[in-house]
């Protein structure tokens, strides 16, 4: 391989979250976790919400995201994410109240409810946003 | 003619008219460009998923999915994306006469016709009006989120057959100055063809073809609602900011105007004293 490193966009429908060149990504894939490293076979998934990792030459960056797809071509992994944060950006005490908040709402709404799978999914993703988070944490 | 005070009055009200219109067209100014770099920042993702979409419905077969499937279209539902706050000029007007015409000329292919009436504004039009509402949304900030709830409804609707065909009405952004409106008709999927240049990689599908198809479609609804929802803003601001501009111009004709009525009122007034004055001179002498 001529190239030394893998180029990763991670893309949601409102922006460009992340454009740089690593060394190995790790995503959730809808039929288990898979790693990328260069000389990838071209490769089309879906993502279940979860943790990606994206290991650079410094320093491992680690992301919630909330499914979506991707796409792995030679030496290129494109992630469109339907939500993607940086565990950098996330704050423990803000996500403990929205998963707080979730979990009261779930507790009033019944099962019938409409509303019920909205919310049922913002937990999931507050929950696994706490995840990477502390994740991070523990391996800076 | 009215009083020197009354003049005054006047000529203060329209100028703090006027500084309210010009403030309101600094912010949809400002509103403006940050529209336009959310449409720009939502391309990639858009063009992504179109490109991924159309290499998996030419690999498969499109009959497959609900989404693609053409039923004979007696229920259709409209879409109409307006703006949550007015002193926008024509932006929405102009939009419900489309939309309105739209389901005028529809009424005899389909049987029965929805709205779904995103925006406020159109919320406030179409409540007295004798039509059909699916549903009713406001808008806030546009949102991917919110456009995923708008379709994530729609798209249930469509599968289990309660509609057969969706239109979305929206403004189109091309300039401050010029909203295109676009009658789009989203669902049933358009059988798409894929273009001779595009590469042809060989995939590895994970988990397969069929399934993939299944998530992706409904993606692709989101991203056009979401772009929609943008151009519709972006439309929207730049509407505001003409519309603030020539109300700002046309107050200050008026303040001209009414400046050259005081001053004319101020300047006879002082000729009228002036004659008392000369009058009662005269008067003392005689």
């Amino acid at each position: 391989m001529a190239e030394e490193y893998i180029q990763v966009d991670v893309v949601t429908p409102e922006k460009a979250v992340l454009s740089r060149k690593a060394v190995e990504v790790v995503a959730p894939g809808s039929q288990g976790e898979f790693g990328v490293l260069i000389g990838h076979t071209p490769f089309l998934t879906t993502l279940k919400p979860g943790q990606i990792i994206v290991r650079t030459e410094d320093r491992d960056i680690y992301l919630a995201c909330g499914g979506g797809f991707a796409e792995v071509i030679s030496d290129r992994v494109i992630i469109l994410a339907e939500t993607a944060e940086m565990a950098e950006d996330l704050k423990a005490d803000e996500l403990k109240e929205e998963v707080e908040q979730a979990r009261e709402k779930l507790r009033q709404l019944g099962k019938e409810d409409p509303d019920y799978e909205k919310w049922e999914k913002r937990l999931l993703r507050a929950e696994i946003k706490q995840r990477v988070l502390e994740n991070w944490e523990k391996n800076r | 003619m009215p009083s020197l005070k009354d003049l005054r009055k006047r000529i203060n009200s329209v100028k703090k008219t006027r500084q309210i219109t010009s403030a309101m067209r600094m912010v949809a100014a400002a509103k403006l460009r940050r529209s336009q770099s959310d449409i720009i920042a939502a391309r990639p993702y858009a063009i992504k998923t179109n490109e991924v979409l159309v290499s998996l419905v030419t690999r498969t077969n499109p009959d497959m999915h609900p989404l693609l499937r053409v039923r004979e279209p007696k229920r259709g539902v409209v879409v109409v994306i307006a703006s949550d706050r007015g002193l926008c000029g024509s932006f929405n007007q102009n939009l419900f006469r489309k939309a309105e015409t739209f389901i005028k000329q529809n009424r005899d292919r389909y049987e029965d016709i929805q709205m779904v009436l995103i925006g406020k504004r159109a919320g406030d039009y179409f409540k007295r009006k004798n039509v059909a509402k699916r549903a009713v949304y406001t808008i806030g900030t546009p949102s991917y989120e919110l456009a995923s709830e708008i379709c994530d409804d729609l798209i249930k609707g469509y599968v289990n057959a309660e509609y057969d065909e969706l239109t979305i009405i929206f403004n189109e952004f091309r300039s401050a100055l010029t909203q295109v409106m676009h009658v789009d008709r989203v669902l049933p999927v358009e059988p798409m063809e894929a273009e001779d240049d595009m590469m042809n990689v060989e995939y590895l599908y994970e988990p397969s073809e069929d399934i993939l198809l299944e998530a992706l479609l409904p993606l692709s609804l989101k991203v056009f609602m979401y772009r929609a929802l943008l151009e519709s803003a972006a439309s929207e601001h730049g509407a505001r900011m003409t519309a603030m501009e020539s109300a700002s111009k046309n107050a200050g004709e008026v303040i001209g105007k009414l400046e050259i009525k005081y001053n004319r009122a101020r300047q006879s007034a002082i000729t009228t004293e002036l004659m008392e004055v000369v009058g009662g001179a005269e008067a003392l002498k005689g």
